[in-house]
């Protein structure tokens, strides 16, 4: 089990939290001219990393918002929050 | 290798049982292989044992990073049933589950297979009507299912609560579903596969793969290079680091599934017994322990390790259905890393590198299937093409949108 900072609320349980799987992953703007593979590697294929994983988080049973955060999947380490927007801390991979 | 019989049982008698000869050799790798598998679980070690007994090809090696069968095979609660949706997913499981039943025999191992029946519960009308839609199907592939009122549920597990915060309405029942031991699944397959001529090759991790013109040519591990002309790899949870490896990404996602088990005590539960609606399913080994499986983790994770609220809701609900076990004492919890695809339903497939063939995203209930799995797999790769019930299996159905929807049936019990 985790604690959980949510860059709006502080410090939780993990149980308010939802994890919704890899973030900055961006809605193509041209899906009409897309073809399947395209489109098939946007909506199924994930990078699935063993490190640090950058994903998003909701805080269902707090404020409800979205962010982002990095944590390390071989440990469940959490390496940083962020606000949805802002970019991914720069020295995450030092860190892991 | 010497058969395992009443003979030799009482042979070694006579020698207080220090002579058993070992049930696999341990040798180094050679410098090439017809094929490497990559991955020394139940599903790695059937494929081998398929390709030295039925494809022809001996000329194998095992590639195992811990020792054999200690990821999800030797993590899984055990369960074994073929009560799937889908035609394909039908043919697959059916398959699994017609080579489960002469299993010892043909391995010379008792992996104690034991069709004790699977009972599937219906807590409310969408549970009753999903049971009803999913029960004809599996009827009309050929699979046997049965539907049951509350009256032969309550005659079956007397001791469940039916009328409490989890009514059952009725259940499904699977008779030939049931268990087998884990461990003598990997241990049976490995001595095989081991007499007939298949290198096992434990602690040797893979860290790369040889690719030359889009084609693999060997393997790196941290027991130098092994060249081989075809590459199988059935690697679970870390099969999207694999697939990093080679230069490509899969359409997984690994999550941590967990499971406990009580401490012993006398046959109380004598079939399996599973929802959709109540995340947990419970069992009894043949130890007198009870199996108690959980949902997975909602984030990716390779930790090996689940959450404690997860053990809370499983156990509520455990103590809700069955009040007898509200005193029972857990004795062990564990988890395995689950490599779960969108449509619930498994990879059996070619990749993007030629000769590099992919078989995973079991995720939640990969030991089922164990035998299924590596007969189709190995005929695949020995043949360099799909086997007609792996087919539709491929990777490939997560462009073309055509995907076998298995949420519902294969959510529980594993």
């Amino acid at each position: 089990m985790f604690l959980i900072s949510c860059p709006w609320c502080g410090e939780r349980d993990q149980t308010e939290f939802h994890c919704h799987g890899e973030a900055h992953i961006a809605r193509p703007e041209n899906s009409l001219e897309m073809d399947d593979a395209a489109w098939g590697d946007y909506v199924f294929f994930r990078k699935n990393v063993k490190g640090v994983h950058l994903e998003r988080w909701t805080h269902d049973h707090g404020c409800g918002r979205w962010f982002n955060a990095a944590r390390n999947t071989a440990t469940d380490e959490f390496l940083a929050f962020y606000k949805p927007g802002e970019a991914p801390p720069a020295d995450l991979e030092r860190v892991s | 290798m010497s058969r395992y019989s009443v003979f030799s049982l009482v042979r070694n008698a006579f020698s207080y049982h220090q002579n058993w000869q070992r049930a696999w050799r341990s040798p180094d790798p050679k410098r090439e292989y017809d094929v490497v598998i990559v991955g020394g679980g139940g599903h790695g070690l059937a494929t081998a044992y398929y390709l030295a007994t039925e494809c022809g090809i001996t000329n194998v090696a095992v590639i195992e990073k811990g020792w054999l069968g200690g990821g999800n095979t030797g993590r899984n609660t055990t369960i074994v049933r073929s009560n799937y949706l889908w035609d394909e997913s039908a043919a697959l499981y059916g398959h699994a589950m017609q080579l489960w039943q002469g299993l010892s025999q043909a391995l010379n191992y008792n992996v104690m297979y034991s069709p004790r029946g699977l009972l599937h519960l219906a807590h409310s009308v969408h549970d009753m009507q999903e049971i009803q839609r999913r029960g004809n199907a599996i009827y009309l592939n050929g699979i046997d299912s049965e539907f049951l009122s509350p009256e032969q549920v309550r005659e079956m597990v007397p001791f469940m609560s039916m009328e409490g915060r989890y009514p059952v309405l009725g259940a499904l029942l699977q008779k030939r579903g049931g268990t087998a031991r884990h461990d003598a699944v990997a241990w049976g397959y490995a001595r095989a596969a081991d007499a007939a001529g298949v290198d096992i090759i434990q602690n040797c991790e893979v860290t790369g793969f040889d690719i030359q013109d889009g084609t693999v040519t060997g393997v790196q591990t941290s027991r130098g290079r092994i060249g081989a002309k075809t590459v199988g790899v059935v690697t679970a949870g870390h099969s999207s680091v694999m697939a990093e490896m080679a230069g490509f990404r899969m359409p997984l996602e690994s999550f941590p599934l967990q499971a406990l088990v009580s401490e012993p005590v006398k046959p109380v539960v004598d079939c399996v017994i599973m929802s959709n609606g109540v995340h947990a399913y419970i069992s009894q080994s043949d130890k007198g322990e009870l199996v108690i499986g959980a949902s997975s983790d909602a984030y990716n994770s390779y930790t090996q390790r689940g959450s404690y609220d997860i053990i809370e809701d499983t156990l509520q609900a455990i103590c809700e259905m069955y009040p007898l076990f509200t005193r029972m004492r857990m004795l062990r919890q564990w988890g395995g890393i689950v490599d779960v695809t969108v449509d619930r339903s498994p990879i059996i497939s070619k990749t993007p590198v030629r000769n590099l063939y992919f078989n995973c995203g079991w995720g939640t209930g990969g030991f089922k299937c164990t035998p299924g799995s590596g007969h189709v797999f190995a005929h695949s790769l020995a043949n360099g093409d799909m086997h007609a019930i792996a087919a539709p299996f491929s990777m490939d159905r997560f462009n073309s949108g055509a995907l076998v929807d298995e949420g519902a049936a294969s959510a529980v019990a594993h």
